[in-house]
């Protein structure tokens, strides 16, 4: 099975890097998988779940909270603000986080709070579905 | 000559003094080092943002953006980046004194220019001077995250994309090696000047949605990263600095022990011998 190598980098330094047989990522415009071979294709990622399948079948996911994805057919690189794998995913703190960004909802202040309680919400129920594996 | 005892308070003293500047001097040196490692590990991000804003923008001359369009300055904002404590030589006075010397150069008024401060030093610096400090982090950790300085990044470019400013530049201390580290400006928007920063970036891609669309999500993150940069490259000079500075101290330490040593032991000889002498006397007078 064809392979081609992915790279998830954030400012606090590189997260993931492997050879993988599909990528399965959720951009702005929709969701798309992308194979080895892939015409070079940059789009902005939305905060959701990439899935990254290995050549014998089995899955990775790592939570991405926005940036973009950039594809070479020998190369894939996934650039994000922040960016965490499944399992070293702090799900205590996810759930704190998320309980938070209800709370201020709640509140309903003044928009520009709402919309930054909104994506913190968005990135706290992101992280908790992608430690489940479910995306 | 000073007495005995008061010598060997200040001997105590300075020992102590020099056991403290040694400690911090070892505790800067272990923080340099993973400063300069998060420096390291941010390299490869800014390299590559770097690259593919570059295809983007060379690629397609339709495209265009309100961060990459130089418009006519009517108002300049400045971030500067200094430590929250002192005792690092000249690492705050030396940024702190680019800036002003740059800002009088430049500028005619006060009203020209904003100033975003990092640390406290530096915040504390220009509100007393009254300069217009629109915006300031205290506070940020040894090792920062990108989220500890995602707030300020996002809202000096905010602020670029309202027009409250409509240039952005930053000074902090760019780290060269332990013991030199070099005062540098750097413009961070317009984006201007740009790059690859790998070879053979010549691949054309497809855009989804829109190259517009893209650079919309991309600029921001890329002028942002680049606040970022600078903050991890100013905290490893800080430390840089502090370990120097301290290791100066424990230095000077060790020359005023010496010296203070010598003075103690010729106090007590000068005491021993006065003490003989007053014996001798005191046996002359009885015979």
């Amino acid at each position: 099975m064809k392979t081609v190598q992915v790279n998830i980098v954030t400012p606090d330094g590189p997260v993931y890097d492997s050879e993988v047989a599909m990528v399965i990522a959720k951009t702005v415009s929709g969701e798309i998988g992308v194979l080895p071979g892939h015409i070079p294709l940059v789009a902005p990622l939305s905060i959701g779940g990439v899935q990254l399948k290995n050549a014998d079948g089995k899955s990775n996911f790592v939570a991405v909270s926005g940036g973009f994805i950039e594809v070479r057919p020998d190369k894939i690189s996934i650039l994000a603000p922040s960016a965490e794998v499944a399992s070293s995913i702090d799900v205590a703190r996810a759930q704190e986080a998320k309980a938070r960004a209800e709370e201020r909802l709640k509140a309903k202040k003044d928009d520009v709070d709402f919309q930054r309680a909104e994506l913190a919400l968005k990135r706290a129920i992101n992280r908790i579905n992608v430690h489940e594996g479910n995306v | 000559m000073a007495s005995l005892r008061e010598v060997k308070n200040r001997i105590n003293s300075t020992k102590k003094t020099k056991a403290m500047t040694k400690a911090m001097q070892m505790v800067s040196a272990s923080k340099k080092t993973r400063a300069e490692q998060n420096a390291k590990s941010y390299v490869p991000y800014m390299e590559k943002v770097q690259d593919v804003v570059c295809a983007i923008a060379s690629g397609t001359t339709d495209a265009s953006h309100p961060m990459l369009v130089s418009r006519p300055v009517k108002k300049t904002g400045y971030i500067i980046i200094t430590s929250d404590r002192g005792l690092a030589g000249a690492y705050n006075s030396s940024v702190i004194r680019g800036l002003v010397n740059t800002l009088n150069q430049r500028h005619k008024s006060k009203d020209e220019y904003v100033i975003l401060a990092i640390g406290r030093v530096g915040k504390d610096y220009f509100a007393k001077r009254d300069y217009n400090v629109v915006d300031s982090v205290v506070g940020l950790p040894d090792q920062p995250s990108f989220s500890d300085v995602k707030a300020i990044a996002r809202k000096a470019v905010g602020m670029f994309a309202e027009g409250t400013f409509d240039e952005l530049y930053m000074y902090y201390n760019h780290y060269i090696s332990v013991i030199q580290q070099e005062v540098t400006e750097k413009k961070v928007l317009p984006i201007t000047d740009l790059a690859p920063a790998s070879e053979g970036v010549t691949a054309s891609y497809e855009f989804d949605p829109s190259a517009e669309a893209i650079l919309e999500v991309l600029l921001p993150q890329y002028a942002e990263s680049l606040v970022f940069g600078a903050i991890l490259d100013g905290k490893a000079s800080e430390h840089a600095a502090r370990m120097t500075a301290m290791k100066a101290a424990t230095d000077n330490a060790d020359e005023l022990i010496k010296s203070l040593d010598l003075l103690y032991n010729r106090a007590r000889q000068a005491a021993i011998t006065q003490e003989i002498t007053e014996i001798v006397g005191g046996a002359a007078a009885l015979e």
